[in-house]
């Protein structure tokens, strides 16, 4: 019973196997995707309160394994009810595709669980490397760019012609080849650590692990290990210095896969960076200067860089990567507070994330990219779908009453009760900086007029799912207590 | 918990704070335009008049936090949610919920597209407002603060004039830019207590004196881009001018005296050695932006923009009268900020009923139709002598009572009243600017632009019940004055009195140090 959410997935993979053999509808692929995925959340929410390890101690279930998990799932679940019918990919290849989201969704499952390094870097792998084929995955494009089904006139100056021409050239090749490249410099980077902290400890399961390190720290050796293993799920989480992959995957990629690969993975990454960090004996004043380091750096070059997109997928990865070094930062306070408040700030980061990509996937008929310039008049094209985009946007931007501020608001209250000012006082810095690029967003959405671009009525799915994402979004930031609580606790039963 | 008057009974002050947004949520069921414009007049309404039941159960003996409700909000971090309001606070609520409703008065015909947006728009406006006034839990007065931008944002951003985007974007980056070290400021304020947010809590305590100078830099920053303060005052032209006209008496009625009311309600009371330390140069950049204020309004065409500078100047004197730290001036800042909001308010809205009639906000195409609005110059002329503190009017007791009180402050240092002889010009200023303004909407030149169509289009109904409340207003403070100093006196002299008390502690302490 452990082990039925992840069996369930493996199920729904081999019934998206099958499907592969055959000639289907891409809207009865994604319907048969939809239905196994629903399958799947309800027995991974069920399996919430589950205890236990199984194949000799490699795989651990408890409270917070299974929160993460249902975060999983339930981010898989919704953008699949928001993805277009072909999910951007090549004619025929949806049932493929899918079948390696979830194979994707059931590595991360793994990679939760894990509970020895070999465990963790088989999970890891699994679920990055059906990543790099569905990148690769995404459709060419022939003839004039489409924006809701009606063609533009590449002329008229909107930028699409250039963005376009390069989708039909092959830009997804060269992401998912970036993707690979960096994603397997970061694994070796992982394993080379793990190979010192095996070396230094003799054993590769991590309840052994941590009292065995805590008696080397602060020996620079065991430091140098940690972060070594930490550089993987940097790379997962897209954190400086392994986020060089983010801008050029965003772009290439189809836009459902982006809405997975901006998502999905960053929340087992956290987990995973927690797990690693926990390894570090609160003591360890270092890392906290490093970790907050690269979580200070990440902020201003993404929000730095961010300021001068016009890509809009493009400029949500450098807006992840800022919200990655509020991660980072929290995770770096160590203590359970500062882990739990990474948690819920990254699960909030998933849900306004998702609400951006429901709105660009849903405009994006033809899956092709969209630029800021194509969110004009917006809320006359579409108000729900403008509202939302407005509500995570300044979500995003950390505007109170949304989950963005709340999740910034505690990260800084962690780290000044630690007594680091300065990590504080720059990130706040970022705060600022962030809120011009949002709000160009905003602005476009709401505040101009468009003739040429049509209206768009969403789906029922679309809109329940818009909905669903709009009140977490609020609700969560609302009512903070609850939520961190939870997190806290269910964190104490994993490290207790 | 002694500065606390705890509410057992009706929920007020959340029953006013959330009943704004009820309205905006209730509007999200309402298609028919004319249909959101009246739920949007009941529920401001409904608003207003409640919030008149809180003058009935003040009392204004005491200088506590009244009306006061508490609710855990996150446990995790001491959060609460806290309101109560003083002699200071109520009277700024006051203003905010009995504005609210001629706001919406004056975007009946005045705003035409996406009425129901707009609408809501304001209803939430009106719940951070009533929040940033009543929140005794900084993080909840945080929130409100923040949540204000986007609503005020979407107002100039979506139904501003044709540089609106401009606006707004300079608007929302300006104030938010000086608020984020607040929110630095604010955490370290509660692990300096005990890990509370409880604003009470916190005044008075004596932090050590660096500490001091860099929380009222935070605030200074955060609250002189609100009020705006001479060099950080370029957003509010900008803003004033591109809002619609329910926007620019908000911008000008409420939102300005947020920074104000943030200097009387955390600076002085948090960190009242950094303020001892600042006062000097705060009085003088002041008096800066009086005259300064002053002298560009003198030079503008565009009516809007000329209230826009004169606000500037005004908002100079409330800073000035804050200041001094006395009672006079205090009590005249506080009045100042009242009348500054009805006055402002008024002659937006006036600005913005002839701007609905000839679409140009230009002096020189509303020349000389004294002739032709009888009504409405008659308006705008009890407004104008109002803004320039003509006696009898409210501006004059405000204005009196802060330069007596910066005559005060500069006796009681011993110097001579350079400070307050320096503000006098600006007041000259503003009766310049404002009659030149008022005569040339008067009479105008020899060849006025044929305005004579006008005739036809003097004030209806609506803008007349829009704005005679306005006028009876500037009369009464301007005559009577006692009721509204009687409600803030207390209040006023224990911010003075806890000052002193603090100052004369601080000195204590610091001789000791020495000896």
């Amino acid at each position: 019973m452990l082990f039925l959410p992840e069996l369930t997935i493996l199920g729904a993979g081999l019934a998206l196997f099958v499907v592969s053999l055959g000639q289907f509808q891409p809207r009865t692929v994604k319907n048969i995707t939809v239905y196994v995925l629903f399958i799947a959340l309800v027995t991974t929410i069920c399996s919430i309160g589950n205890n236990g390890t199984m194949f000799f101690g490699a795989f651990k279930v408890d409270l917070f394994t299974q929160i993460v998990k249902s975060t999983v799932v339930l981010g898989t679940f919704i953008i699949m009810l928001f993805s277009n019918p072909d999910a951007g990919v090549k004619k025929g290849t949806q049932p493929e595709y899918y079948l390696f989201m979830l194979m994707s969704v059931f590595g991360l499952m793994m990679l939760v669980s894990a509970n020895e390094l070999l465990a963790i870097f088989v999970s890891l792998e699994l679920s990055s490397f059906t990543v790099y084929l569905m990148v690769a995955m995404r459709k060419n494009y022939t003839g004039p760019a489409l924006v809701n089904g009606a063609a533009l006139d590449s002329t008229a100056g909107h930028g699409y012609a250039g963005t376009f021409c390069q989708i039909g050239q092959g830009l997804q090749s060269e992401a998912a080849i970036k993707y690979l490249l960096y994603g397997v410099t970061a694994s070796g980077l992982m394993l080379f650590g793990m190979s010192y902290i095996y070396g230094l400890t003799g054993s590769t399961e991590l309840p052994v692990l941590a009292p065995a390190l805590a008696k080397i720290f602060p020996a620079p050796v065991a430091i140098v290990a940690v972060l070594l293993v930490l550089a993987g799920f940097f790379y997962k989480v897209a954190i400086f210095p392994m986020q060089f992959w983010v801008p050029d995957v965003y772009e290439g990629a189809g836009n459902e896969a982006t809405a997975f690969i901006a998502t999905v993975p960053k929340v087992v990454g956290t987990a995973l960076l927690i797990r690693v960090v926990s390894l570090i004996p609160p003591a360890g004043q270092e890392v906290t200067w490093i970790l907050g380091s690269c979580a200070v750096i990440s902020m201003f070059y993404g929000n730095l860089a961010a300021l001068v997109q016009k890509d809009l997928k493009r400029l949500l990865g450098y807006s992840g990567i800022a919200h990655a070094g509020f991660v980072l930062l929290s995770v770096a306070m160590m203590g359970l507070y500062g882990f739990a408040i990474a948690m819920y700030y990254i699960v909030g980061y998933l849900l306004m994330t998702l609400a951006c990509f429901l709105v660009i996937c849903t405009l994006s008929r033809n899956g092709a990219n969209l630029q800021v310039s194509d969110m004009a008049g917006l809320y006359k094209r579409a108000p729900l779908l403008a509202i939302t985009f407005a509500c995570s946007l300044f979500a995003l931007a950390g505007i109170p009453p949304f989950v963005g501020f709340m999740g910034k608001f505690m990260v800084m209250v962690q780290a000044l009760h630690k007594g680091y000012l300065v990590f504080v006082v720059l990130a706040t810095v970022n705060t600022a900086i962030a809120i011009y690029y949002y709000l160009s967003i905003v602005r476009q959405a709401w505040c101009t007029d468009d003739q040429e671009r049509p209206a768009v009525t969403p789906s029922l799915l679309v809109n329940t799912a818009a909905f669903f994402l709009l009140i977490a979004i609020i609700a969560m930031g609302v009512f903070a207590d609850p939520v961190v609580n939870t997190l806290a606790a269910a964190l104490s039963t994993t490290f207790s | 918990m002694d500065q606390l008057l705890l509410n057992s009974g009706f929920p007020i002050l959340s029953v006013l704070i959330f009943l704004p947004m009820l309205g905006a949520l209730a509007l999200l069921f309402i298609k028919n335009e004319e249909n959101c414009r009246r739920t949007a007049l009941v529920f401001t309404a409904a608003v207003a008049l409640l919030s008149l039941t809180l003058l009935s159960g003040f009392d204004s003996t005491t200088a506590r936090f009244q009306f006061v409700e508490m609710k855990p909000w996150v446990q995790a971090f001491n959060i609460n949610y806290t309101v109560g309001v003083d002699g200071i606070s109520i009277l700024l609520l006051l203003l905010t919920t009995l504005i609210m409703p001629f706001c919406v008065l004056v975007s009946w015909t005045y705003i035409k597209k996406r009425v129901r947006a707009f609408m809501i728009c304001l209803l939430i406006m009106e719940t951070a407002m009533i929040g940033v006034f009543a929140a005794l839990d900084f993080v909840l007065f945080y929130v409100m603060w923040e949540a204000m931008l986007i609503p005020m944002y979407l107002l100039i951003g979506i139904w501003g004039g044709p540089r609106r985007i401009y606006a707004s974007v300079k608007f929302f980056l300006y104030t938010l830019a000086g608020s984020v070290l607040l929110l630095v400021a604010i955490i370290w304020l509660y692990m300096q207590n005990g890990y509370s947010f409880f604003i009470p809590d916190m005044m008075w305590q004596n932090y050590s004196t660096t500490a001091q100078m860099f929380l009222f830099l935070a605030f200074f920053l955060a609250f002189a881009i609100k009020v705006p303060m001479f060099p950080f005052h370029t957003w509010l032209p900008a803003a004033h001018v591109e809002a619609p006209a329910a926007g620019s008496v908000i911008l000008a009625s409420l939102l300005l005296k947020m920074g104000a009311y943030g200097f009387l309600r955390f600076a002085l009371p948090i960190t009242p050695e950094a303020t001892a330390v600042m006062i000097p140069w705060i009085l003088w950049l002041s008096i800066i932006g009086i005259i300064y204020g002053g002298f560009t309004a003198l030079a503008q065409s565009d009516m809007k923009k000329l209230i826009a500078y004169s606000s500037v100047g005004h908002m100079g004197f409330i800073t000035l009268g804050i200041f001094t730290l006395n009672i006079d001036g205090i009590e005249g800042a506080v009045l100042q900020m009242i009348n500054h909001g009805v006055t402002t308010g008024a002659l937006f809205l006036c600005i913005g009923m002839i701007y609905e009639r000839t679409h140009s906000r230009d002096i020189e195409s509303a020349t000389g139709i004294g002739k032709y609005m009888p009504v409405y110059i008659t308006f705008f002329t009890f407004f104008s002598l109002a803004a320039f503190a003509f006696p009898g009017t409210n501006g004059f007791v405000g204005e009196f009572m802060i330069i007596a009180g910066a005559f005060k402050y500069s006796l009681s240092q011993g110097n001579f009243p350079w400070l307050a002889l320096a503000s006098i010009p600006g007041a000259v200023l503003a009766a310049a600017y404002m009659l030149r303004m008022l005569q040339r909407k008067i009479w105008g030149r020899e060849h006025n632009p044929d305005n004579s169509w006008l005739k036809e289009h003097d004030l209806n109904t609506r803008e007349i019940i829009t704005l005679a409340p306005f006028l009876l207003f500037v009369l009464w403070v301007g005559l009577a004055p006692k009721p509204f100093l009687n409600i803030m006196h207390t209040s006023v002299s224990a911010l003075i009195q806890n000052f002193a008390t603090c100052q004369a502690k601080a000195v204590a302490i610091a001789g000791t140090v020495l000896n």
